[in-house]
């Protein structure tokens, strides 16, 4: 069939470019300055292209040598956030959509009432809390509050929920403790939100400024974004370095989107939309 | 849609049937629990036992440093009420939500009708549109104060090149909230827009190719099929975007430091810094109940409203 173009159609096609163009300007206008010599910056009016793109405020920045400890730490954080959090919600959405047990239902409604609960508010005691366990300054100390996610527990739940149980029981039949079940019959069934859900947990927990922010004092312990809020004062008004570090800061997750886009959009629509 | 097989059909053999072998009721009762316990712990540490914790702060003069406390009964409280600046930091939060919740719900379904597409345009759209999101904060913001700078900022340079007198955006009282909001837009209509986009992708073919027979047109099939069947989605997005606005401290904390002036501090940045600047545990415990009673109060709020449109769309 051929593609007849009339004007509402071109229009659409003209306008979806425009803005996608206007959306990716900022994050051009970052990579633009950041290959600029210095001075050409700060220069007015202000250029475009720049006359001689040089890479030496993404050496300067790295040479300095943070950028590439916090990287190291974000990943940890991150990994480890990503992974406790669907280990632990998987086998708690289990718990609460196929097995019986007293105080079930009390529990479950704590948990979702637990989802309206902003972890901003609670800064203040967490600190405390993480003082008193001497977790001030530790990977386990950023990482543990970010592990609990109620409403993980109950996108997953619902989920499951949905799932037949034919499927468990032909398992049982064959001899399959519930154990097994979680692992060889859910977790394949349920891939694609947990897909989603585990990009969505590594996007938050790589981006998460607050909480590292208040929990690290240590250079050597700060993650990404909270090293990055220091270097406006670091650098000084040195724009091109600053534009760099802004860059290789957003990169990894910007690589990382980029791959994984198909399964991003597909496991929101699992996740979100039914839940 | 899914497919949801019923469990009454299903459950062939109901566990309450099973005969309990020896020393087997115990496991059947409370086997469950250990699914489950791993997230309770996590739960009660890291939730529970902090708003616990801060309660019981918000009635003493405790201080970071752990000085012996002093009991002050509902004095924090009644500070509270009478603090100018939790009222005013307040009243910039509500302010910041009430600008940047209509736009990044707007824009969103704007760009998901958009997006909506197969092929090379589609993936390029949905990643230009998304890809702002998926950046920290910190970046974020690193990028827009330059972009905002004075003098040689992207959007000054382009003023004063159009013969426009430029403005110093973070630092002038009623621009710097508008700067906020723009960037905020910008870094997170994303995440709307995903979820805009998965409720249009859920919506059968036939649908439209049955409104095609009976001679709609695109307007037609977008004004009387679309919108209204996106109208479920339209309510969960308000509602997550009204409490996610709410809880707004990042960008502004980055950005102005809550200035010029106080005139963008909001009230995360004002419990930020009783706790953490002026040392007072116990007053910043206060402040975070009441703005977390806020946000209960929005939160159920919305879901009546959403619930009960949903109700009357049936």
């Amino acid at each position: 069939m051929r593609t007849t173009w009339t004007f509402p159609k071109v229009a659409t096609i003209v306008g979806a470019v425009l803005l996608a163009v206007l959306w990716l300007v900022p994050l051009l206008w970052a990579l633009d300055t950041s290959l600029k010599p210095e001075p050409e910056t700060t220069r007015s009016p202000i250029t475009w292209l720049p006359a001689a793109p040089t890479m030496a405020a993404y050496s300067s920045v790295l040479d300095q040598g943070d950028l590439i400890r916090w990287f190291f730490n974000s990943t940890v954080v991150s990994v480890l956030v990503t992974g406790l959090t669907l280990v632990v919600s998987v086998l708690a959405a289990f718990g609460f959509s196929r097995t019986r047990f007293p105080g079930r239902r009390v529990l479950f409604g704590l948990i979702i009432a637990g989802i309206l609960v902003p972890p901003q508010v609670l800064i203040v005691p967490l600190f405390q809390e993480m003082t008193g366990l001497g977790l001030v300054d530790t990977y386990w100390g950023i990482v543990l509050p970010q592990v609990v996610a109620p409403v993980m527990v109950f996108v997953l739940k619902k989920f499951f929920d949905g799932i037949s149980r034919d499927y468990e029981d032909a398992a049982r039949v064959d001899g399959a403790t519930r154990w097994r079940i979680v692992w060889s019959v859910m977790v394949p069934m349920s891939r694609p939100i947990l897909v989603a859900v585990g990009i969505f947990t590594f996007i938050g927990a790589w981006n998460n400024f607050l909480w590292p922010f208040i929990v690290t004092t240590d250079p050597s312990m700060m993650t990404i974004p909270v090293g990055l809020a220091n270097v406006q004062g670091s650098y000084g008004l040195r724009y091109a370095q600053i534009m760099a570090s802004a860059v290789l800061g957003g990169l990894p997750l910007l690589i990382v989107y980029a791959l994984f886009q198909r399964h991003v959009v597909r496991g929101v629509g699992d996740a979100g939309i039914k839940g | 849609m899914a497919v949801q097989t019923q469990p009454q059909v299903t459950t062939s053999t109901p566990r309450t049937a099973a005969k309990p072998a020896a020393g087997q009721p115990w496991k059947e009762r409370w086997g469950g629990l250990f699914f489950v316990a791993p997230f309770l712990l996590l739960f009660a540490v890291f939730m529970i036992w902090p708003i616990i914790s801060g309660l019981w702060n918000s009635f003493f003069n405790t201080s970071l440093a752990g000085v012996k406390q002093e009991f002050l009964g509902l004095q924090n409280w009644r500070e509270m009420f009478g603090d100018p600046a939790v009222w005013s930091s307040l009243k910039n939060t509500l302010v910041f939500t009430a600008m940047s919740t209509p736009p990044l719900v707007i824009i969103a379904l704007v760009m998901a009708l958009l997006a909506n597409r197969k092929g090379l345009l589609g993936w390029l759209l949905r990643f230009s549109y998304f890809a702002p999101f998926v950046l920290p904060a910190t970046v974020v913001t690193l990028i827009w104060v330059w972009i905002y700078q004075p003098g040689f900022g992207l959007v000054n340079g382009l003023l004063t090149a159009g013969g426009f007198a430029e403005i110093d955006w973070l630092n002038t009282e009623n621009r710097a909230m508008l700067a906020v909001v723009i960037t905020t837009v910008w870094w997170t209509v994303g995440f709307n827009f995903l979820l805009y986009l998965a409720a249009l992708q859920g919506i059968p073919a036939q649908v439209y190719e049955a409104a095609a027979i009976d001679g709609a047109n695109g307007r037609q099939q977008l004004f009387r099929i679309t919108l209204p069947l996106l109208s479920r989605t339209t309510g969960l997005i308000v509602v997550l975007q009204l409490v996610a606005s709410l809880k707004i401290f990042d960008q502004i904390y980055l950005m102005t430091n809550g200035g010029p002036n106080f005139a963008t501090r909001p009230i995360i940045q004002y419990i930020y810094q009783n706790g953490f600047t002026n040392y007072r545990i116990g007053y910043a415990s206060a402040i975070s109940y009441m703005f977390f009673a806020v946000i209960v109060v929005v939160a159920v709020l919305q879901f009546r409203l959403f619930s009960g449109r949903k109700e009357a769309g049936q």
